[in-house]
């Protein structure tokens, strides 16, 4: 070894912004911390790129909705440069040849373009799924439960769901078990009854995940997404100015304020193992470095050998093959959606005509083939951001499913239909759009992969369902951002609570740390 | 039961495919010899195999390995064989003992544990060369074996139907091996292999056994098995060979101190009860582990029991007054409180003691070792006698045999 010396208190593998809230919120406990980046860039997945001249976009997470706000207490991401105001709040637009229907403020405060009945069932389902993603909201921000070993803290916890549960009052508790772990389909079928409210909130339960709106559990997606926050209002969204590399460029700033030496372009080797304690790494270019604590922020699967053939099995079983494409169009002129007007163009444009559609859609992925009309996330970032596109031109970003990560005939045949497919659905929301396409950009979930360094190119870092969530994330007995390695701690969005720009697993595994004393 | 008919054999394609339930019980590569000497139709089921408990007097079987030379076949014995340049690193990793101590050409007992630190299972690794082994075991292990292979460059592949074994066990047997040709055994200490021709074919023999005897263990081709069998038995006609049952093989490892898996304590994977359940320091094997090797399974469960001192149970020999065998019997405390229980139990003709295995509750056998007794119930003409007997806590083996470990071998 090059470098025997003990370096580092905290060496955090993997500049994602989980990484960095990690590290920072590591430095602040006085710890000395070093990140290393892989890639030459830190943000992970919540890079803003240029893919075509003058174009920039937010690589792949391009909707802030869900970070979380402790972590922006702790580390004053609003002092370093993160600016959430209510006026930012974008609205959700249904796209569909019937006319537009919009979700205005925190996930339809206001709801537009429905029949007055709509409305009113709208109002009280919204107000339903609130609560209910209401009482799984604490879990967000903590170690999941660990029924072999429960510690009182994590007593008290339960505890506190279980009176969250109790204040429901007793029909609503009862319904909350009742379709806890039902599919978001036959719920939308009780309270709704039109179909792009429906095909809307069947898009928005199963974005992300290998499940159609019929699939058992797919409601908990719904839920997962309305427990994140942006600004103190759940449901609400925004695009942040400057895309997503602004969030990360504030965290980054907390962290560097903090004392976190970031190292960019430093791919990590190994994680360094004597006596089934991670000591440290060693770079691809051969340094090694030691520390006390060794935290990887990056996907869990790594180091088959220095840990336990059943954990090894249990991490191979871990679903983590994506179902979602990202498309970045550079267009010469702002696309116009039928039927939407101005403003809403800032707002997340939705194609998902019908909960139908959408089952449809995920049907051939089931069987390695891509949907033929498949189901979309529109934003278009240059609208809020006009520094984001050359004068007069627009950058568009979107979400596509479903794009299953092992297509059946290989992406590189494939992706060229598929893109096809997709802008066959746009030409039917924004006609004339196809003709302003100067470059585009279609990320499989094999380019994910590849680019972003995320195995299974899946955008949750492992699938989150029911199976895979909670005590059971990554795998069941080490979900508390432990691993069998004494000193190396997982904080990357595989862990506990997941996916999206939340910041919650590195913060929760940094606290996990500093209440360990590691 | 265990008579053996033969239904006439039917031309239906679709019968001869399902027509396993006629051979309920497989035969090994030997079996044709077995059955010729297997006089008491005594069999029982080894891992799916045909196997006499014993085959013509149990105890002149028993006394065939003490005084003589016994053939038991061993081919019902789980085998692997683990091939490529990550081997040694994988069994390290897979097993307790350290691998990477055990030369090519030697032969060690080890055992493997799962991510909790329970014994999986126990059993004899070869190192046949630098980058191939067999690991040999009482259960079944491939799937195990197979998800511990991710990550290295090695293949594993059950041989048990293709690899015959044959145990030679007592004082006459490296005489026999001499006077079959097989030139060079006598230069194997205990724990040795080495190849030797045979029909063509080799013979990988080693001294190893389940005996505590002076004895061998031969693994060949099983197109090749008969053949080494009417070799070993004709070489060994005068020297007493003579082929024997499990009873016999039993009787010889409890006198040796030795465990067997599912019948001492109870396999990881086949208890349903979790206290049950055994770590290597709770059934003896706690010497096999090694904290400053690299990497093994179980090893911070192992680790973290010893440190906090959560090892429930301990194995211990024990030493019975009188002479009827304490099979299964309760071990009690001060006559009264129930600590434990025997798991094998005989009276040894070569101890001439009344000697037993059995497993006990900490901190019995472990801090407190006085006042122990056993009850056995005796049968005694449709009426049991029961039997307060004192235990003594003794080291294992029972009984050492110089001529296990003697080089060169004697010659009797």
């Amino acid at each position: 070894m090059t470098s025997s010396d003990l370096n580092w208190d905290v060496i955090v593998i993997g500049g994602g912004h989980n990484g960095l809230v990690a590290a920072a919120a590591l430095a602040k406990s006085g710890r000395k911390v070093l990140l290393l980046e892989a890639g030459n860039e830190v943000g992970g997945a919540a890079r803003t790129e240029e893919f075509a001249p003058g174009f920039r976009v937010s690589a792949v997470a391009h909707l802030l909705n869900r970070l979380h706000p402790d972590v922006v207490k702790t580390l004053e991401l609003e002092r370093h440069g993160l600016k959430v105001e209510r006026g930012d709040f974008v609205p959700s637009v249904a796209l569909s040849k019937d006319g537009p229907l919009v979700l205005h403020g925190a996930y339809g405060e206001v709801l537009t373009g429905a029949s007055p009945s709509e409305q009113s069932a709208w109002k009280e389902l919204r107000a339903q799924l609130l609560r209910y993603a209401g009482v799984l909201k604490p879990f967000l921000s903590r170690r999941p439960p660990d029924p072999g070993n429960m510690s009182l803290a994590g007593m008290t916890g339960l505890g506190q769901t279980a009176l969250a549960l109790k204040k429901l009052g007793k029909e609503d508790m009862r319904d909350f078990l009742r379709v806890l772990l039902m599919n978001v389909y036959d719920l939308l079928d009780e309270q709704l009854s039109d179909d792009r409210l429906k095909g809307l909130l069947a898009f928005d339960a199963t974005l992300g995940s290998h499940l159609g709106p019929r699939s058992p559990t797919s409601l908990l997606g719904l839920y997962h997404r309305l427990a994140g926050e942006v600004g103190g209002l759940s449901g609400a969204q925004m695009q942040p100015k400057g895309g997503m590399g602004a969030v990360v460029a504030a965290i980054r700033a907390a962290a560097e304020e903090a004392g976190v030496s970031v190292r960019q372009a430093s791919p990590v080797a190994k994680v360094i193992v004597e006596k089934g304690r991670a000591v440290g790494v060693v770079t691809q270019n051969g340094e090694t470095l030691r520390a006390r604590t060794v935290v990887s922020a990056i996907n869990p699967a790594a180091g088959p050998r220095e840990v336990d053939t059943g954990f090894v099995r249990k991490v191979k079983n871990i679903r983590m093959k994506g179902d979602a494409a990202k498309l970045h169009l550079a267009l010469d002129r702002p696309p116009q959606f039928i039927g939407v007007d101005a403003a809403d163009h800032k707002g997340r444009l939705v194609i998902a005509p019908s909960p139908d559609h959408v089952e449809r859609a995920f049907n051939p992925s089931k069987y390695g083939e891509f949907s033929p009309e498949p189901v979309m996330e529109i934003t278009l970032p240059s609208f809020v951001d006009p520094s984001l596109a050359p004068s007069g031109a627009c950058v568009l970003s979107a979400v596509v499913q479903y794009a299953p990560y092992a297509l059946k005939e290989g992406w590189a045949a494939g992706k060229p239909q598929f893109l096809e497919a997709i802008m066959k659905q746009l030409e039917i929301h924004a006609p004339g759009i196809g003709a302003t396409v100067r470059h585009a950009e279609l990320l499989t979930p094999a380019d994910i992969e590849a680019r972003y360094r995320m195995p299974g190119g899946h955008w949750h870092h492992g699938e989150l369902q029911a199976d895979q969530m909670l005590m059971s994330r990554p795998v069941s007995g080490w979900s508390g951002y432990d691993t069998p390695l004494e000193g190396l701690f997982l904080a990357g969005a595989g862990s506990h609570p997941g996916g999206g720009i939340s910041g919650a697993p590195g913060l929760n595994a940094a606290r996990r740390i500093i209440a360990m004393r590691a | 039961m265990n008579h053996h008919s033969t239904i006439e054999p039917s031309t239906d394609a679709r019968t001869l495919a399902q027509s396993h339930f006629r051979t309920p019980r497989l035969g090994t590569p030997f079996q044709p010899r077995i059955d010729a000497l297997g006089l008491q139709q005594d069999w029982y089921n080894w891992a799916g195999y045909r196997a006499p408990h014993s085959l013509w007097d149990e105890e002149l079987e028993y006394f065939a390995i003490r005084s003589q030379a016994a053939l038991f076949d061993i081919s019902p014995m789980t085998k692997y064989r683990i091939e490529g340049p990550d081997a040694e690193a994988y069994l390290d990793r897979v097993t307790l003992r350290d691998v990477t101590k055990l030369r090519p050409g030697r032969v060690h007992y080890t055992a493997w544990c799962d991510d909790e630190g329970f014994v999986l299972d126990d059993g004899t690794l070869f190192r046949l060369s630098p980058t191939r082994f067999r690991l040999c075991s009482q259960e079944r292990h491939l799937p195990w074996l197979l998800d511990s292979a991710i990550g290295y460059e090695v293949s594993v592949e059950e041989e048990t139907e293709a690899v015959a074994g044959l145990a030679l066990q007592g004082p006459t047997s490296f005489a026999v091996l001499r006077d079959a040709g097989f030139a060079g055994v006598e230069r194997l200490r205990v724990f040795d292999l080495a190849e030797f021709a045979h029909d063509g074919a080799t013979v990988t023999i080693s001294r190893t056994g389940f005996t505590g005897d002076l004895g061998y263990e031969l693994f060949v081709p099983a197109d090749k098995a008969l053949s080494l069998w009417d070799r070993l038995m004709a070489a060994g006609e005068l020297r007493g060979i003579r082929a024997i049952g499990y009873t016999a093989l039993n009787r010889a490892r409890l006198e040796a101190g030795l465990i067997v898996a599912n019948a001492d304590f109870t396999t990881a994977e086949h208890a349903i009860r979790a206290d049950r359940l055994r770590m290597p320091d709770e059934i003896g094997l706690g010497f096999m582990i090694d904290p400053e090797k690299g990497h093994f399974n179980g090893r911070r469960a192992i680790l973290e029991a010893r440190a906090k001192k959560k090892l429930r149970h301990v194995l211990v020999g024990l030493e019975i007054e009188g002479n009827i065998p304490a099979e299964h019997a309760i071990v009690y405390y001060k006559k009264s409180q129930e600590v434990g229980l025997v798991s094998a139990a005989i009276w040894s003709p070569m101890a001439k003691r009344n000697i037993a295995l059995a497993s006990l509750q900490r901190p019995y056998g472990d801090a407190i070792v006085d006042d122990l007794w056993v009850e056995i119930y005796a049968m005694r003409e449709l009426q049991y006698q029961k039997l307060m007997k004192k235990a003594k806590i003794v080291p294992r083996p029972f009984i050492k045999l110089d001529r296990r470990t003697a080089n060169p071998p004697a010659d009797f």
